[in-house]
């Protein structure tokens, strides 16, 4: 035990008058209102609290903010169980359960603390050397299972219930961090009159400066008061993760844990962002310098200014810059006994409190203590003074590390800073400038680049030194960056990736230049030529939920219904999503499965009459005096040559020569169509006529306009078609005999207006009725009155694929693919003839496109007449897999009228090879087909026409 | 993310455009040989630096225009009609 909590009032940040409850690691704990998670174990004495990726080595809290490394915890249970949260970056909350991530059985006696043991087997990138043999798959599994630092979410305990909002904002200045130089800059930009923004990511504004003393924090409070005065909007608890193109911000607000909203995503667009967003402290780097009790000294003093916790009894402090000596007289003040500095410099201006030994040009080589830290052993760098001294906190200050992630992603470049030895940005950018810290503006004296021990100070100790650690959350040594060097991945992007340095959570927030400055010394370079890597966002981890702004479940995706919904219900219409419309599949009675429905319904069509919603077809209207040239330029065929009320299937492909939808298009007038597309594909076809007009035919008078959601469509279709619809007061004009197939009519039909198309998708007598959608309900439900004793069926999606096979009709996206021309299923016997140029008419006359041993379109039967041949099952040449594909199936279904299994497939040149024999294989079984000529079902087309 | 500047519906957001690659290209005749259809179709040139983009508004207007962009910085020096030809780029 040597935290401990600060007696009186120690603790600007912490309201003693509040305590509050949480447990870690089983243990019921308390702290105080202001607390986080980190100052409130710490308090409770707790050193060692986690145990570290790879090694297993027990680690305690070392920093105090965002740039946590160790004291990552699993906090929460069920639905809101997340991993790998940092203890220093969650508020303390009533109730709060934390537990270290990836210890067994304890945090104590924790059984993958071996792999210290055999460090020599796990160095960096040990997955391309070790457990290679016999197989890195035997292992694989076992080490997976060995990282990662906590669980996510047990996924059968239900999504994540919490609430997650999204807001987005404009400014036109947005101040990125709370400090006082962010303060100052929001206040100047508040006087010059722009609209000022301030986000910072702690609780309280203040940053480093307000672990400076009481008369520190009154000038906060001023400053402060001045912003809020300006005008500046303030917002806490809101951390900067990501800033993009064009001064697009974005940001995570973290709300009250057990309110309404858990955290909100801030997206803004500014015209001026200034990044304060200050620096973090450098590591020392000497061996076992992860040992809990390890911290960076400013962490330690801001612990015990700001949340009353002293961070040990004793505390020594290793540095290699000034401000550990500042830290050294905020200690002493706090009542906190400070043993010794170790300077690693001969010389500084910087005054020690009184009574605390300084030894100069020396470094820790040795620490004591095996799960915290309990006495140093240190030697000078010429190897000749040693001391052992007592210590239960080691604060360690080996310079700043400018925060320039931000400043990385708008593309700015990095200098290095000779004297302070650090990366700061170059120069500001356009619209985006860089103040306090961040810019490098610190005054710390001399710090050395590189402040290992040296090799004879090393040598001295008599004894093998222990690990230095770069990286503290992947567990990188000092060993690794060498080991990387002598295997040639020296330049900074190898060092990160083979020795993950940098690629932990913390994205390398106080490794990162240790890492660059040891490759450097060991490779003869300084940091500026070994170089820097990019940051990129998020700044810090974040819930995904909070990214994803609560659209999930219901809310992921809209789902269209189509205007005659409440019927299909009522028929029992089991509704699946088609292409973002919520269709029935199929009306499944007494307890049938889907397949078995849609086999009845197949069968009953085509027995007596069926209703179908057709109205997620694409519709579009094409006017103008260019109208049907323009379709000629889209369509393979002619469609200016249809007379008015006449309709014809039309393939539409791309520049490329490839089938990308189909459809049925009416001439209602000569300046006006009708244009029918796949019911997923009608957006895709409005963008490509669009483009077409605006971009190339820019001369041509056509107006294209989208219709599919005002037009309802109701199919009726089978042979007592007609009888039904004459019993419900159709006109006789519309009777088979005087209103011919592949025809359209505008009627008037008891005062509703409506288009009737002559169309049919499975063979049968079939009637498209287009109406306005609000009216689809009323004659949908009217047709299923009348029709009971004819034996009206509703059938859904399956039974239309059903039938629609059977007659070897074409389904885009289904038979075809992204290769799939005309030719190949059959639909190029126009074109010859067709003199009009039309879109990726060039494409068709390729070397390729020609080629006669293209796949085709064809029937598949299978020879014994009842095992269904699997969608995607494939041809192989002789003898069989593996060998070359020679074509697959795209369409099987039983066929309930047919009584045998029917499937459609493209085979190399299929159309030449009707009645050839061929094997289909899947999954292991072959199974034997022959090639057929399609429709399968009423070959010459006879139903069309219906009977009674 | 990119803001877009839509000449009818004014500065909006990138993901409400749809970028259809670089604009100005004449396509070849039908009687054009396969090498040059193929490299209509298949290939594009792949600047550093500025670059003569059409852009289509979505979810906005639905309109087609053109943008001259820097595709390093993303800075955007001139949005002009589909069939105006670029302005003349600044020295």
């Amino acid at each position: 035990m040597s935290a401990y909590r600060l007696p009186g009032l120690a603790g600007a940040w912490i309201d003693r008058s509040q305590k509050l409850n949480f447990n870690f690691d089983g243990r019921a704990l308390q702290g105080y209102s202001g607390d986080t998670l980190a100052s409130a174990l710490l308090a409770t004495g707790s050193m060692h609290v986690a145990r570290s990726f790879k090694l297993h080595r027990p680690r305690g809290i070392f920093s105090c903010g965002i740039e946590e490394p160790n004291g990552l915890f699993e906090i929460g249970d069920d639905a809101r169980r997340t991993p790998n949260t940092r203890a220093t970056d969650i508020n303390l909350y009533e109730g709060l359960v934390a537990r270290p991530g990836n210890v067994w059985p304890s945090l104590k006696f924790d059984i993958l603390s071996i792999n210290n043991y055999f460090a020599g087997l796990l160095p960096a990138g040990f997955y391309y050397k070790t457990f290679m043999w016999p197989a890195w798959r035997l292992f694989e599994p076992a080490i997976r299972r060995a990282a990662g630092l906590g669980h996510a979410a047990d996924p059968h305990s239900g999504s994540d219930p919490d609430r997650y909002d999204e807001l987005s904002m404009n400014a036109h200045t947005l101040v990125v961090g709370g400090g006082v130089a962010g303060m100052q800059a929001a206040l100047d930009a508040a006087d010059a009159g722009h609209d000022v923004l301030l986000m910072e990511g702690q609780s309280q504004l203040g940053g480093w400066t307000a672990a400076q003393g009481e008369a520190a924090r009154t000038q906060i409070a001023t400053l402060a008061g001045q912003i809020e005065k300006a005008g500046v909007r303030v917002v806490t608890a809101c951390t900067v993760i990501g800033l993009y193109d064009h001064q697009f911000v974005s940001a995570v607000q973290v709300l009250d844990e057990n309110g309404q909203t858990r955290e909100r995503l801030w997206k803004m667009r500014v015209a001026q962002i200034v990044l304060a967003c200050g620096a973090f402290e450098r590591p020392m780097l000497f061996p076992d310098n992860d040992r809990p009790g390890v911290m960076l000294a400013s962490a330690v003093q801001r612990y015990a200014e700001l949340y009353g916790v002293a961070c040990g009894r004793r505390v020594l402090l290793t540095a290699a810059c000034d401000s550990a000596y500042g830290v050294a007289h905020s200690l002493m003040a706090a009542g906190i006994e400070v043993a010794a500095i170790i300077d690693h410099r001969d010389e500084t201006a910087a005054q020690a409190p009184t009574g605390v030994p300084v030894y100069r040009s020396s470094a820790i080589v040795s620490v004591k203590g095996g799960q915290e830290v309990t006495g140093v052993t240190v030697i000078s760098h010429d190897g000749l003074h040693r001391q052992e001294i007592l210590v239960d906190c080691i604060a360690v200050a080996g310079g700043w590390t400018p925060a320039v992630n931000l400043y990385s992603m708008a593309g700015g470049s990095l200098q290095w800073d000779e004297r302070s030895s650090m990366f700061a940005p170059s120069k500001d950018l356009p619209g985006i400038t860089v103040v306090g810290a961040c810019a490098g503006k610190l005054d710390v004296g001399w710090v050395p680049a590189d402040n290992r021990p040296t090799p004879v100070a090393l040598s001295a100790l008599g004894q093998i030194p222990g690990k230095i650690f770069i990286d503290l959350q992947n567990d990188v040594a000092a060993s690794d960056v060498a080991l990387a060097a002598q295997e040639n991945f020296r330049s900074v992007e190898h060092l990160k990736r083979y020795t993950t340095m940098g690629m932990a959570t913390d994205q390398g927030k106080t490794s990162n230049v240790n890492a660059i400055v040891l490759m450097g010394a060991l490779t003869q370079r300084t940091p500026p030529q070994v170089g820097t890597t990019k940051f990129r966002p998020p700044f810090k981890p974040v819930t995904i939920n909070t990214i994803a702004g609560g659209r999930s479940g219901e809310r992921f995706k809209p789902l269209k219904r189509m205007p005659g919904h409440d019927w299909h219900t009522e028929r029992g219409g089991l509704f699946e999503d088609f292409g973002g419309w919520l269709r029935p599949a199929a009306y499944p009675i007494q307890g049938e499965s889907l397949e078995q429905a849609a086999q009845r319904e197949a069968f009953q069509v085509r027995q007596t009459v069926g209703l179908f919603e057709g109205s997620p077809l694409g519709k579009i209207e094409v006017f103008g005096p260019d109208a049907a040239d323009f379709l000629d330029l889209m369509y393979v065929g002619t469609m200016s040559t249809l007379p008015v009320g006449g309709a014809r299937y039309g393939i539409l492909i791309n520049e490329n020569g490839v089938v990308f939808d189909d459809g049925i298009v009416a001439r209602l007038a000569p300046d006006h169509f009708w244009v029918n597309t796949t019911s997923g594909g009608v957006e895709r076809v409005v963008l490509a006529f669009e483009e077409w007009l605006q971009c190339e035919y820019v001369n041509h008078r056509v107006l294209v306009t989208p219709v599919t959601s005002a037009w309802g469509n109701v199919t009726v279709s089978g042979p007592k078609a007609w009888a039904l619809l004459e019993r419900a007061g159709f006109d006789a004009t519309l009777a088979p005999g005087a209103m011919k197939h592949m025809t359209i009519r505008d009627i008037d039909h008891a005062g509703t207006r409506m288009r009737v198309l002559r169309a049919s998708f499975n063979g049968e007598l079939g009637y498209e009725i287009n109406l306005p959608a609000q009216e689809t309900s009323s004659l949908i439900d009217r047709l299923w009155d009348l029709g009971h004793d004819l034996g009206v069926v509703p059938y859904g999606i399956e039974a239309l694929m059903v039938m629609r096979t059977e007659k070897g009709f074409l389904h885009v996206g289904g038979d075809t693919d992204g290769t799939t021309l005309p030719g190949d299923i059959g639909m190029d016997r126009g074109i010859a003839k067709k003199a009009a140029n039309f879109v990726g008419r060039r494409s068709l006359l390729r070397p390729a496109s020609l080629d006669a041993s293209r796949m085709q379109l064809v029937g598949l039967i299978p020879v014994d007449r009842k095992t269904l041949l699997p969608v995607g099952a494939h041809v192989v040449a002789p003898p069989g897999p593996p060998g070359l594909i020679d074509g697959f199936v795209t369409s099987s279904h039983p066929s309930p009228n047919l009584g045998h299994p029917v499937a459609l497939a493209m085979l190399q040149r299929g159309r030449a090879r009707v009645g050839e024999i061929i094997t289909v294989h899947h999954l292991g079984k072959a199974i034997d087909a022959q090639v057929v000529a399609t429709p399968f079902f009423d070959p010459q087309g006879e139903r069309l026409n219906g009977r009674d | 993310m990119m803001q877009i500047q839509c000449p009818w519906c004014g500065p909006r957001a990138a993901n409400e455009f749809h970028c259809g690659g670089t604009t100005a290209i004449s396509r070849p005749q039908l009687d054009c040989d396969d090498a040059t259809w193929g490299r209509y179709l298949f290939f594009r040139e792949n600047p550093k630096g500025s670059h003569a983009e059409r852009w289509r508004h979505t979810f906005g207007c639905g309109q087609w225009f053109n943008v001259r962009r820097n595709t390093v910085s993303h800075e955007v020096d001139a949005v002009y009609g589909i069939t105006e030809p670029a302005p003349r780029s600044e020295p």
